[in-house]
C-alpha cells in the first residue's frame, strides 16, 4: 500500500492558503481590471484547484495513470468549449446572413 | 448419443434465476446483455418493417404523417441507444475483454452488473414511452421543436436515454481500468489483440462523450418541464448550442458503434487468412486516432444550420482527416488477405461484407463532409443510405461476424455452417438492395422523414422495400439455427477455428475463472499458422 | 505485508496493490465523466455569458456574495476534514477517522442548509426560472437564462453533495465496524477523491456565478 501520509501541518497550511485565495478572489472582483476581471478570477480558481488536486487529492503521490485521466478530462472539456466557441465567435462576421 | 457434459463451466456452475440476476461473472452479464439487446433489435426492426411498408407506395396508405414521424424516431432511438451502442461492447466486450487479456474478471464486477440493471431501467422508461404513444422528434431531439412544440412522449424518452447513458459510461470505465490494470504477465500493450485496442478506444469515447449527452438531455428535460429558455430562441436561447452539445456525443457515438466491429474484423480476417495482421501497430493506433478525431468533426452535421461558415470549414477539413485512420485499417486488412490461405467460413463472410460496406459508407461520408455537396444532399435519403452503410453495413455486420466467430466459445456448440453462409449472403445482398437505391433517391432529391413522395421515386422505393424483406429474412435465419445449436449443435472444442488468442486456449464454454492457470504470454498476437498441438 | 490479512482482496485481483490501484484509477476515470457532465453546463454558461454579458452581470447582483463566500469556506473546511480523515485511515486511527468523517458530513450539511436558504430566498424574490419568474428591466429573458444556469449548475452540484453525504455516511458505518486498516483504506481514499472533486466544482462556480461585474 502507499505509505505516503501527508502531515497535519501541511494539510492545515493548504486549507489556510485556500481560504486566503477565496478572500483574494472576492477582493479582486470589486477591483476594476477591465476585461481582465474574469481572467484574474479564473487564474485564482485554477490555482486553488491545483492545490486541492495536488495536496488534498494526493496527486503528488498519484500513479501516472491518474494524472493522464485528469489531463484527458480537462483537454476534452477544452475541446468542447473551444470548438463550440469557434462557432459563436465567428458568426455573422460579414454581416450577411449565414456568414 | 453424445456423452453428458460433466466438466464444470460458467453456464452450469450454478443454476436458477437468482444465479443469473445476481451474477457478477462477466461472461454471464454478457449473455444477459445478449438477450436484452436482441429483444431491442427485434423491436427496432418492427418499426423498420412498418416504415418500409409505408414507403412501398407514394401515398400515405398505411400510416399518416404523425404516426410515421413516431415510427422513424422510435426506430432510430431503439436501434442506436439500445442496440448498436451496447451491442459489441456490452456482449462481446464483456465476455472477451478479461479472457483475451488473461484476467479472471473485469476490474469491477459488481459495477458491471449494475450497468446491466441501469440499462434495463433506461430501456423500461423508453418502452413506456413507446407504449404510451412514442416520440416524434427524430432521434436527434432538435430544439425548440422537442421542447415547445412536440406533443409526444419526449420526457419519458429523455429519462430513458439519460439513464441508459450511465450504463454505457460504467461499461467504458470498467474496460479502461481492466485493460490498464488486469493484464496477464507478458501481455504487453503491443501484444494486445486488436479487438482489445478497439474496445479501449470505444471505451474512451463512452467515458468522454456520454456525460455530455446526459447533461444535454437533462437540460432539454428541464426546459420542457419548466418552460426554460436555454435552447429556445424566443427566450434568448440558442438552438444551435443544443446541436453542438448533442453532436459532441452523437458523432463520436458512430465510432462507438463501428470501432468494435473493426476490432472483430481484425480478429476474424487474421484467423481465416491464417496470417499475422499486416502492420499491427498501425491498426492498433488507428483505433485511438479514430476515437480522437471523431471528437473533432461534429459540426459537419450542422452545415445547413446557422453555424458559422468559418467553423464549418474547420469541421469539414477535420472530417476528411478521419478518413486517414479508417483507410489505414481497410488497406491493412486487404494486405493481410494478400497471399493468405483464405477460407470463407461464415464469420469471414460477415467480415468481408463489413470491409466492402464500410468502405462505401466511409467514402460517401466524404461527400457529406464537403461543404458544397452537403447542402445539396443534406436531409435527403443520401444521408440515410450513408449512415446505414456505416451503422448496419459496418457495425451490424461486425456484430453478426462476432456472433458467429465466438458462438462456439460462448456456448460450446457449433451451428450449421451452410445455413450461416446462406444468412451471410442474404444479409449482404438484402442490405445493398435496401440501401443502395437510397443513395440514388437522395441524390435525386427525395427528403428523409416524409411518409409520402412523388411517384417518380416509387421504383427505387419498391426496390428498397424488397431488399429490406431479404435483409429481414437474413436476420431471422440466424435466430433459428443459433437457437437450435444451443441444444442440438455438435460440441465445439476449445479452438474450433484453429485461431490464435488467449480465448481459444481455454475450454468452450470457459470455466468460471476463465483459465485453469493464469496464462503467461510469450509471443506476439496472431502468430499464424498455429501448430496442430495448440488447435485442440 | 505477509502477516496482514488479505481477506479484502477480491478473487480476481492478484495483489492488494493491484486492487488499490485499480480502484483509485477507476475513480479518476469516473471523475473524467464528471468533468464532462459539468462541462456541458459550463459550455452553456460560457456561450450565454459571451452573448449577454450585461444581463449576466445584472442578474448576478441578485446573488448574495457573503453567503457564497461563507459556503466556499465551509466547503474548503470540509475538504480539510476529509483529507485529515484519509490521513487517519492511513494511520489506522479509528476514532479520529470516524470523528473527522462525521465532521465532514456536518460541514457538508451546513453547506446544503445555506444553499437551501438561498434557494428559498430566490423563490420568494421570483427569481426561479419558469412560470413565476419576475425580473425588471430590459434583460428579463437573458437574466432568466442566467438563473436557469445558476439553478442547473448549483443544483447538479448540490445533488453531488447529497450523494457525497450518503457516501460519507456509509464510510463512517464501515469504519465503525472495523472494516479499515492501514493495509486497506481504499474506500476512504476514493470517497475522499469524490468529495474533493465536488469541492473543485464549487471553486469555479463561486466566482463564475456570484462575483460577476461587481466592480464599477
Amino acid at each position: 500500500m502507499s505509505d505516503h501520509v501527508s502531515s497535519k501541518g501541511l494539510l492545515y497550511s493548504i486549507f489556510l492558503a485556500l481560504i486566503a485565495l477565496t478572500a483574494l478572489t472576492v477582493w479582486a472582483a470589486y477591483q476594476d481590471f477591465g476585461a481582465f476581471n474574469t481572467v484574474v478570477a479564473m487564474a485564482i480558481a485554477t490555482f486553488k484547484a491545483v492545490l486541492v488536486v495536488v495536496f488534498f487529492m494526493e496527486m503528488r503521490f498519484g500513479q501516472p495513470l491518474s494524472w493522464a485521466a485528469a489531463i484527458t478530462g480537462i483537454l476534452f472539456f477544452a475541446l468542447l468549449v473551444g470548438l463550440t466557441m469557434s462557432d459563436i465567435l465567428t458568426r455573422n462576421l460579414l454581416g450577411i446572413p449565414g456568414s | 448419443m453424445e456423452a453428458a457434459d460433466t466438466r464444470e463451466h460458467y453456464l452450469n456452475a450454478d443454476y436458477g434465476v437468482k444465479s443469473w440476476l445476481l451474477t457478477t461473472d462477466h461472461k454471464r452479464i454478457g449473455l444477459l446483455y445478449l438477450i436484452s439487446i436482441t429483444l431491442m433489435f427485434l423491436l427496432g426492426s418492427m418499426f423498420a418493417v412498418l416504415i418500409r411498408l409505408e414507403l412501398l407506395t407514394p401515398g400515405g396508405d398505411l400510416v399518416q404523417a404523425d404516426t410515421y414521424n413516431r415510427l422513424f424516431t422510435m426506430h432510430g432511438i431503439v436501434m442506436i441507444f439500445f442496440f448498436l451502442v451496447p451491442s459489441i461492447p456490452a456482449v462481446f466486450g464483456n465476455f472477451l475483454v478479461p479472457i483475451m487479456i488473461g484476467a479472471r474478471d473485469l476490474a469491477f464486477p459488481r459495477l458491471n452488473l449494475l450497468s446491466w440493471y441501469v440499462f434495463m431501467v433506461g430501456a423500461a422508461f423508453t418502452l413506456w414511452a413507446v407504449i404510451t404513444g412514442g416520440v416524434d422528434t427524430g432521434w436527434t431531439f432538435y430544439t425548440p421543436y422537442s421542447t415547445t412544440a412536440s406533443h409526444s412522449q419526449v420526457l419519458w424518452t429523455a429519462i430513458g436515454i439519460f439513464i441508459t447513458g450511465f450504463s454505457s459510461i460504467l461499461t467504458g470505465l470498467n474496460f479502461i481500468v481492466t485493460i490498464h490494470r488486469m493484464r496477464a504477465p507478458g501481455m504487453t500493450w503491443m501484444r494486445l489483440p486488436l479487438f482489445i485496442w478497439a474496445q479501449y478506444a470505444t471505451s474512451l469515447i463512452m467515458v468522454l462523450g456520454t456525460p455530455v449527452l446526459a447533461i444535454t438531455v437533462f437540460m432539454l428535460f428541464l426546459e420542457r418541464v419548466l418552460g426554460l429558455g436555454i435552447f429556445d430562441p424566443a427566450l434568448g436561447g440558442d438552438p444551435i448550442l443544443f446541436q453542438h452539445l448533442f453532436w459532441f456525443y452523437s458523432h463520436p457515438a458512430v465510432y462507438i458503434m463501428v470501432l468494435p466491429s473493426m476490432g472483430v474484423v481484425s480478429e476474424v480476417i487474421t484467423c481465416f487468412a491464417r496470417k499475422q495482421i499486416y502492420g499491427y501497430k498501425f491498426v492498433a493506433i488507428s483505433s485511438l486516432a479514430i476515437a480522437l478525431l471523431g471528437f473533432l468533426v461534429w459540426g459537419h452535421h450542422m452545415f445547413t444550420s446557422t453555424q458559422s461558415v468559418y467553423t464549418a470549414l474547420v469541421f469539414s477539413v477535420l472530417s476528411f482527416a478521419v478518413a486517414i485512420p479508417s483507410a489505414v485499417k481497410v488497406f491493412n486488412w486487404t494486405a493481410t488477405l494478400y497471399k493468405g490461405a483464405v477460407t470463407f467460413e461464415a464469420p469471414m463472410l460477415f467480415a468481408m461484407g463489413f470491409i466492402g460496406l464500410f468502405t462505401i459508407g466511409g467514402l460517401t461520408g466524404l461527400f457529406l463532409a464537403s461543404l458544397g455537396l452537403d447542402v445539396h444532399v443534406h436531409d435527403t435519403y443520401f444521408v440515410v443510405a450513408h449512415f446505414h452503410y456505416i451503422m448496419v453495413g459496418g457495425a451490424l455486420m461486425g456484430y453478426l461476424g462476432a456472433v458467429h466467430f465466438w458462438w462456439p466459445k460462448l456456448f460450446g456448440r457449433m451451428y450449421s455452417e451452410w445455413a450461416a453462409r446462406v444468412a451471410a449472403v442474404l444479409v449482404f445482398l438484402g442490405f445493398n438492395l435496401t440501401f443502395f437505391p437510397q443513395f440514388v433517391l437522395g441524390y435525386l432529391g427525395m427528403p428523409r422523414r416524409y411518409h409520402v413522395y412523388p411517384e417518380e421515386f416509387q421504383v427505387l422505393n419498391v426496390m428498397s422495400t424488397l431488399g429490406a424483406s431479404i435483409l429481414g429474412l437474413g436476420y431471422m435465419i440466424p435466430l433459428v439455427y443459433l437457437t437450435w445449436s444451443l441444444s442440438r449443435g455438435p460440441r465445439a472444442g476449445a479452438n474450433p477455428w484453429h485461431a490464435a488468442g488467449l480465448e481459444w486456449t481455454t475450454p468452450s464454454p470457459p470455466p468460471t475463472e476463465n483459465f485453469e492457470t493464469v496464462p503467461v504470454v510469450t509471443e506476439e498476437p496472431y502468430s499464424y499458422p498455429i501448430s496442430e498441438a495448440e488447435a485442440v | 505485508m505477509t502477516t496482514e490479512s488479505t481477506a479484502h482482496v477480491a478473487h480476481h485481483f492478484d495483489t492488494a496493490e493491484q486492487q488499490q490501484k485499480a480502484a483509485t484509477f477507476g475513480m479518476w476515470v469516473f471523475l473524467i465523466t464528471e468533468i464532462m457532465m459539468f462541462g456541458g453546463l459550463f459550455t452553456a454558461y460560457i456561450v450565454y455569458r459571451w452573448m449577454y454579458p450585461d444581463a449576466f452581470a445584472e442578474a448576478s447582483h441578485h446573488l448574495d456574495t457573503q453567503l457564497g463566500a461563507l459556503n466556499t469556506a465551509v466547503l474548503l473546511a470540509s475538504s480539510l476534514t476529509m483529507a485529515l480523515a484519509v490521513r487517519a485511515s492511513q494511520l489506522g486511527e479509528k476514532k479520529q477517522l470516524i470523528r473527522r468523517l462525521l465532521l465532514t458530513i456536518a460541514l457538508g450539511s451546513v453547506f446544503l442548509g445555506v444553499k437551501a436558504y438561498e434557494y428559498a430566498h430566490k423563490f420568494e424574490e421570483g427569481l426561479v426560472p419558469g412560470a413565476f419568474f419576475r425580473f425588471d428591466g430590459p434583460h428579463a429573458h437573458h437574466a432568466e437564462l442566467f438563473f436557469s444556469l445558476y439553478f442547473g449548475m448549483t443544483g447538479l452540484h448540490a445533488v453531488h453533495m447529497i450523494i457525497g453525504v450518503g457516501i460519507l455516511g456509509t464510510l463512517t458505518w464501515m469504519a465503525a465496524r472495523n472494516r479499515f486498516s492501514p493495509a486497506y483504506y481504499t474506500p476512504v481514499e476514493i470517497g475522499g477523491l469524490y468529495w474533493h472533486f465536488v469541492d473543485l466544482v464549487w471553486i469555479y462556480l463561486f466566482p463564475l456565478l456570484y462575483l460577476l461585474g461587481r466592480h464599477g
